[in-house]
Order: structure tokens, then C-alpha cells, then sequence
């Protein structure tokens, strides 16, 4: 038992360490108290299905031609938005660099970042997943 | 965590507001935003600081519950960016129907973002990610708000603090930029606020809020029209409005909005060289209603001089002065006026969208500088408050008035202003002399009452008529005063009048009246043209142009109804261009102003510069000019309080009318005489 709690903390600091989470995912752990366990599982299960919904949408628009880079945008705003919410750190850097791409109407790189967002998500999501199980 | 801290501050924070123990403990804070994520988190982090909370994922559900609920939420966070409606409207109508403090969120901390947040009424704007540091804060809104009414119904008109509207303020509202206002939700809110919660002082922080009901906003409108746009201070408002139990700061918190409203309506490019509109129509929706009321009032006094029948009924004091011209042609012109007057009051009453075309309205009438000036607007609106009246009166037998205003509605921007006008118009009109005669005549706010009094759907049709008129007046004024070249102004302007009017009218919930009245500013649509530039209405307006033309046939104005079907679409260009000049006919055609003509002999003028306009305006029907032509009736925007912006518009096309040309307004309904279109 100890172990384990061992090693959960362990995970749980290198999120910090390799600033996948950020102090935004502390505030949600010091939301969650005795009479709401699970909180933060809540949370983080909704964000995480949340986003590889939009993550989908977005990959769909982008496969699309001509670009719809407004829809693009709004997709990646809320993206950002959850991501910071529950301090997806890395993600939402990447949210932002393929944001900006789209503003700027270049696709490739767009595409590029959002491969990239893509990866660091499906990080998050896997260790986040470890982590509460 | 507790925020327990919070309560020690807060008894200190008001004096005369007892704030319980528990305070802020149970705030009950209502959380929008489609993000499921951001909304479990938030309702956790507002959990935890001891708020009540409802959560809610669509602002339309957001609304519904806020209606259904009055007293249920003691503030609003909402995100910015969502599916089924901007945020920012969400904020408007928020603040528009039930007057809570509204905080918007958003991922975007981009600078213009958050001024529009600012510029649309929010209290406050948090970034996402929220810390809850920040929302542990957020009862200071709540009790600043409630601080400011309180002080209000303490120190009815004592206290200048307070006093949101100072002129600056006015600039302010204009700029903001909401021209989204929908004033559809004032439409709704005259529903839901037909009456005033008492006002008493027990100094709970959850005093019961001002209720600005229909009658109530027409009141307000009057008020504001007869002092006219650019002085209405909310100390003098709430003199003229002499309501008991209304404090200064109700007063001047509707004010800001009003013009918000009235701004928004006029946020269309004056081309009229509104440049005060221009600068100001930015958004303020609010802004622009005042401005359109002001100005609807104004044409609706100016348009007071239209049907001498309908001026009998509606305004005494005003009307009768048109009445007095019985057979006048420009009774029927000023009738016309009051419909196209209504038309934009109907739009008003549609609500924002209305605001939009009041502020627009508004705008146009003080592009025209020239002349009208707000006073002349608020001639023009007492005018048009008569020639709501009138129209009210004219809808009243014949219920032109109720055609019209839908087509004052029509008129008035596209938006569902339309639907009240044709509300009003129909059944409405009749009650609107009732009403809209009240408030038109007492002040030229009366076109204000109009639309607000619950008249709804009788004043708006009174309402609009005022508005129309007003807007006609005002147009006339104007477009006198240069002759036309004011004409582009004015009728510039009173398209925005009438948009505004008609939205006013077409708030439908208030403006009802309008809307028949906004049928007779119809006829002025041809006015309007000039407006239809400026409102960037739709043409629907001019529908109402129509109506109030039709509206006119019921009135003697059969030769105004010929003028006003001067407008193209509308009745109005054809009555106007055929009928004779006659005073009546021939300026509501030339000008959609029919008011001026109508009454006085001035009207001459008027007329010729109706007829000129009207052609001109027929020709664009943007529905701007029928908004105008209610001017005449100084169918002061009683449209819905909400409308607060065709009020305005109406006094402010009052206003202008008078300014515009001292043109005998026989309609001179509180003294907007229509004259001020220099013949």
C-alpha cells in the first residue's frame, strides 16, 4: 500500500516536474475535500473527453478543404480554455502555438503543432488515467 | 476552504445594507458556459466559497431560468464564447431584464475582448483559467449593486453620486459596441416586468430590485425626452417621472442602459453626419433606446400635429394641439409620422435590435446638428409623443396605426420589431391613444410611456406612432433646417428614430403602441430613406411605413396616408407624392416628416422637404423613414422600457424636430413645436 502511494506521488510530481500539470491542477486538488472525492477524477475524465472530442473536430476541419480556420479557432479556444482550466500545462502550449498558426491562416504548421498537441495529449491522458486508477 | 473571511468585510461594505451574518455565504450565482469542464470546475470553486450555485450549459436555458426565477440569482457568470449565443448578448439582456451583475469569462484576455465585455455592462471579466481567489470576490458586484439602488430609493434625486449618467457617461454608452443588442429581450422584459417591485427601504441586501416595467419605462422615456437626451439627468428623470419609491440611482442605472440601448440602435453609421451618433453608436443599445425614445418622443410630439383626431385622443396636451387641426392634412401627415415614429418605436420594442435602430436613430438626429439638436429631438419627441397619439388615436379608428406598426416594425430594423409592431398595430393601436396619450401628451416622453407603459401592445401602437412621429419630426426638423440637406439627416436620423422607433414599437412587448404608431411613421419612410442609410434597418420598417400609412387613411389622413405611402414600400411615398402638399400630406411624403406639415404651417416647409424626402426616402424605405415619420406623433418611445433607446430616439428625434425648425408644429405637443422645421 505504501508503495503504491509511493509511487502515485512519485507520478504525480513528475507531472509537476515536467510541467505537464501546472498549478491550476493544484487548485483543483485543494477543491476536492472530504465530501467530494473523486473531484478532480470528475474533472479530469470530463476534460480529457472533452477534449479528444474537439481534438477529433478540429482534425476533421483540418482534413477538410478549403479550411475553415474560424471554426478552427473557436475549436481551439475552448480548447485552451479547458486545457488551462484543469492545468494541462503542455497541452495548452501547444493549443496556443497551433492557435496562432491558424490566425495566421498557415495550415502546415498548424497541422504540424497540432500533431504535436495531438502526442501531448494522448501523454496526458494516459498518465493522468494511470495516475487515478 | 472557507470564505468566511469574506462576510466580516461585508457587513462594513454598505452601511445602510444589513448584510446577514451568512453574507456571502448562499450568494446564489448562476454559472453559464458550454465548457462541461469549465462549469464542473466551476461550480466547485463556487461550492467551495459557500455560494449557491446552478449551473447551465446554454444561455438560452440561462435566460429562461433567470426569467422564470426573478429573484432567484443574485449574480450571473457567463463565458464569452458559446454556441448558441454570444455571451456578450447574454449580457445585455441580463442586464436589460433583470439588472444583475453579470461577469463574463473567457480564455481570451485580448484587450478588445474585455472592453467589450466592459462596454456591455459587465461587472467584472475573469480569465480562464478562473482562480478561485477570483470568484471568492465576486459578492462585491452583488452588493455594489444593490448599494447603488439602495441609495436611490434612500435618496430619491438628493444624492448626485450615483448619478451614472453624467454626460460623459452618455459618450461611454455609446461606444459600446454591442450593436447585437437584441432588443428582443426587452421585448421579453416588458412581459416579465409589468410591474415595479415596491421599492422599500429595509435595507436588506437583497432589496427587492426596481422592476422597470412598461409603463414605468414609458414614463422614464417621457422624461428623458423632455429633457432631452443630452440633459436628462437622472435627478430630473426621476422628478418628471415622480414616481414614489424610485431613487435616483434606479434612475440612472436605466438611464446608462437606455442609452447603451439607444446607442446600439444608432450604431449605424450616421451618415447623417451623427456624428455624435456615430461616435456613440457604438454600442450602447442602451444608449441608443434613450436616444431613440427622445427622439420618438420628439417626432411623436412633432407629429402631435398629425391626426388632429388621434392627438384629441391621445395627448391632450400635446395632440390636442394637432387636434385642435382637425382636417389638418398634417394631422395626417403627423399621423404618418407617429406611425413611421412607432415603427421605430415598435422597434425598440422589439428590443434590442430596436435599440439599435433608436441609437441609429438618435444618432442621425444628432448627426443633424443642424438644427435639431436634442432639444429639437425632444420637441420631436414630444411631437411625435402627440403624433403617437395621434396615431394611437388614428389607429383608434382605424387602427392605421396597428397596420402600421407592423410596418413600423417592419421598419424598424429588421429586427423582431417587425412582430411587435404588427402586435401592436393591430390590436394595440387602439389602446395606445389610452395610454400613449398619457405620457405623449403630459411630456413628450409620452411617446416613451408609450412604449413602456403597459400599454405594450396598445401603446405600442401608440407608442410607435409617437415614434414615428417623432421621428418624422424629427426628420423634418432637420431636414428643414438644411433644407434638406438636413434631409439625408434627418431623415437619416429619423430612419434611425424609427428604427429605433419601430423598434421600439416593435419591442413589441412595450412598444406596441409603436407599432400602429410606427404604421404612421410609414408615411414618413419616405423621410426615412435617409435613415434607412443611417439604420441599415431592414426595409421592414418601411413595411410600417406603410401601415402607418394605411394608418393615416383611417385619420383624415387620407392625403397623409397618400403621402405616406410616400415610401416606396410604404404608403407613405405615395400618399405623400400624391397627395397634396398639403401641409400634411406633402411633408410627410417629402420628408417622411409629414409631421411637420401636419401641423403647422410650417409645414409648408415640411412638406416640401417631406415630399422631398420622402421621395428620397421612399426610394430607400429603408424603413428609417418610416420610423420618422412618427415623429410626428412624438410617439415617444413609450415603447417598452426597454426600449429605452427609441424613447430616447424619440425625444431625441423630438428633439431635433424642434430644432430643426421651429416650424409651427401645431403639434407642439409639450411645446415641440413642430416648427422647428424651419420652413
Amino acid at each position: 500500500m505504501e508503495a503504491l502511494r509511493q509511487q502515485i506521488a512519485k507520478m504525480r510530481q513528475s507531472f509537476f516536474d515536467e510541467e505537464i500539470l501546472d498549478k491550476y491542477f493544484l487548485q483543483l486538488e485543494q477543491l476536492e475535500d472530504i465530501s467530494n472525492p473523486g473531484f478532480v477524477k470528475d474533472v479530469v475524465t470530463l476534460y480529457l473527453r472533452d477534449s479528444t472530442k474537439t481534438l477529433a473536430t478540429i482534425e476533421d476541419e483540418m482534413a477538410k478543404s478549403p479550411v475553415d480556420f474560424m471554426n478552427l479557432d473557436k475549436c481551439f479556444h475552448q480548447l485552451k480554455g479547458s486545457s488551462a482550466s484543469v492545468g494541462a500545462n503542455k497541452v495548452l502550449n501547444e493549443v496556443n502555438k497551433a492557435r496562432e498558426h491558424c490566425k495566421e491562416g498557415n495550415l502546415e504548421a498548424a497541422q504540424a503543432s497540432f500533431a504535436q498537441l495531438k502526442m501531448e495529449h494522448t501523454t496526458l491522458q494516459a498518465k493522468l488515467l494511470a495516475y487515478f486508477e | 476552504m472557507n470564505l468566511n473571511n469574506d462576510k466580516g468585510s461585508m457587513s462594513t461594505a454598505s452601511s445602510s445594507v444589513t448584510v446577514s451574518d451568512q453574507f456571502p455565504a448562499g450568494l446564489r450565482v448562476l454559472v453559464v458556459d458550454d465548457d462541461p469542464t469549465c462549469l464542473r470546475i466551476l461550480e466547485k470553486m463556487l461550492g467551495t466559497c459557500l455560494y449557491e450555485v446552478t449551473k447551465c450549459n446554454r444561455a438560452e436555458i440561462a435566460l429562461d431560468m433567470l426569467r422564470t426565477n426573478k429573484n432567484g440569482y443574485d449574480i450571473v457568470i457567463s463565458d464569452v464564447h458559446m454556441p448558441d449565443m454570444d455571451g456578450f448578448k447574454l449580457l445585455e439582456q441580463v442586464g436589460l431584464e433583470m439588472d444583475l451583475p453579470v461577469i463574463m469569462m473567457s480564455a481570451d484576455d485580448s484587450k478588445q475582448v474585455v472592453m467589450k465585455g466592459v462596454t456591455h455592462g459587465a461587472c467584472d471579466y475573469l480569465i480562464k483559467p478562473v482562480r478561485i481567489e477570483a470568484l471568492k470576490n465576486i459578492w462585491q458586484h452583488v452588493v455594489r449593486k444593490r448599494k447603488n439602488e439602495w441609495k436611490d430609493l434612500e435618496q430619491s434625486g438628493s444624492v448626485e453620486e450615483g448619478d451614472r449618467q453624467p454626460k460623459p457617461s452618455e459618450e461611454a454608452d455609446y461606444s459600446s459596441s454591442a450593436n447585437e443588442g437584441n432588443w428582443r429581450t426587452s421585448k421579453r422584459r416588458k412581459d416579465e416586468e409589468e410591474e415595479m417591485e415596491e421599492r422599500d427601504d429595509t435595507s436588506t441586501l437583497k432589496k427587492p430590485r426596481v422592476v422597470w416595467s412598461v409603463e414605468l419605462h414609458q414614463q422614464f422615456v417621457s422624461a428623458v425626452n423632455q429633457l432631452g437626451i443630452d440633459k436628462a439627468v437622472p435627478k430630473k428623470i426621476l422628478e418628471l417621472m415622480n414616481v414614489p419609491g424610485l431613487t435616483r440611482e434606479n434612475v440612472a442605472s436605466h438611464l446608462q442602459k437606455y442609452r447603451l440601448y439607444l446607442r446600439r440602435l444608432s450604431g449605424v453609421s450616421p451618415h447623417q453626419g451623427n456624428s455624435f451618433i456615430s461616435s456613440h453608436s457604438q454600442e450602447p443599445p442602451y444608449g441608443s433606446l434613450s436616444s431613440l425614445s427622445g427622439l420618438d418622443f420628439q417626432t411623436l410630439a412633432a407629429t402631435g400635429q398629425i391626426p388632429a383626431q388621434s392627438l384629441a385622443t391621445l395627448q391632450a396636451a400635446g395632440l390636442a394641439r394637432s387636434a385642435a387641426k382637425p382636417g389638418l392634412p398634417m394631422p395626417l401627415v403627423d399621423q404618418r409620422n407617429i406611425f413611421s415614429f412607432d415603427n421605430q418605436k415598435l422597434r425598440f420594442g422589439e428590443g434590442q435590435p430596436q435599440h439599435m435602430s433608436s441609437g441609429k436613430q438618435m444618432n442621425l438626429l444628432h448627426g443633424i446638428p443642424t438644427t435639431m439638436d436634442s432639444k429639437q429631438l425632444v420637441n420631436l419627441h414630444h411631437s411625435a409623443q402627440s403624433l403617437g397619439s395621434l396615431n394611437m388615436q388614428a389607429s383608434a379608428h382605424g387602427n392605421p396605426s396597428g397596420q402600421s406598426s407592423p410596418l413600423l416594425m417592419q421598419m424598424a430594423q429588421p429586427q423582431s420589431r417587425g412582430q411587435i409592431l404588427t402586435e401592436t398595430s393591430g390590436g394595440q393601436v387602439p389602446r395606445l391613444p389610452t395610454s400613449v396619450g398619457h405620457p405623449i401628451l403630459s411630456n413628450g416622453a409620452a411617446g416613451a410611456m408609450l412604449a413602456r407603459n403597459g400599454i405594450g401592445e396598445n401603446s405600442r401602437g401608440t407608442g410607435y406612432n409617437s415614434v414615428s412621429q417623432t421621428s418624422s419630426v424629427l426628420n423634418f426638423p432637420l431636414n428643414h433646417s438644411a433644407e434638406l440637406p438636413g434631409n439625408s439627416f434627418p431623415l437619416g436620423s429619423t430612419p434611425g428614430i424609427s428604427a429605433g422607433m419601430s423598434t421600439l414599437t416593435t419591442k413589441g412587448g412595450f412598444q406596441e403602441e409603436i407599432n400602429s404608431d410606427i404604421k404612421g411613421s410609414g408615411g414618413f419612410m419616405p423621410s426615412y430613406d435617409i435613415f434607412n442609410d443611417l439604420q441599415q434597418h431592414k426595409p421592414h420598417n418601411w413595411e410600417l411605413q406603410n401601415v402607418g400609412f394605411a394608418f393615416d387613411a383611417s385619420q383624415h389622413s387620407n392625403s397623409l396616408q397618400a403621402s405616406v405611402d410616400v415610401t416606396p414600400s410604404v404608403l407613405v411615398n405615395q400618399g405623400y407624392s400624391s397627395s397634396p402638399r398639403n401641409v400634411q400630406n406633402s411633408n410627410v411624403s417629402a420628408m417622411g416628416k409629414p409631421i411637420f406639415s401636419v401641423g403647422e404651417g410650417s409645414e409648408h416647409g415640411n412638406a416640401l422637404n417631406v415630399g422631398q424626402h420622402l421621395n428620397s426616402l421612399l426610394v430607400d424605405n429603408s424603413t428609417r423613414v418610416k420610423s420618422e415619420r412618427v415623429t410626428d406623433t412624438s410617439c415617444q418611445p413609450t415603447l417598452l422600457p426597454q426600449h429605452f433607446g427609441q424613447e430616447d430616439l424619440m425625444s431625441a428625434i423630438l428633439k431635433q424636430q424642434d430644432g430643426l425648425g421651429p416650424a409651427e408644429n401645431d403639434f407642439e405637443f409639450d411645446g415641440y413645436s413642430l416648427d422647428n422645421i424651419p420652413v
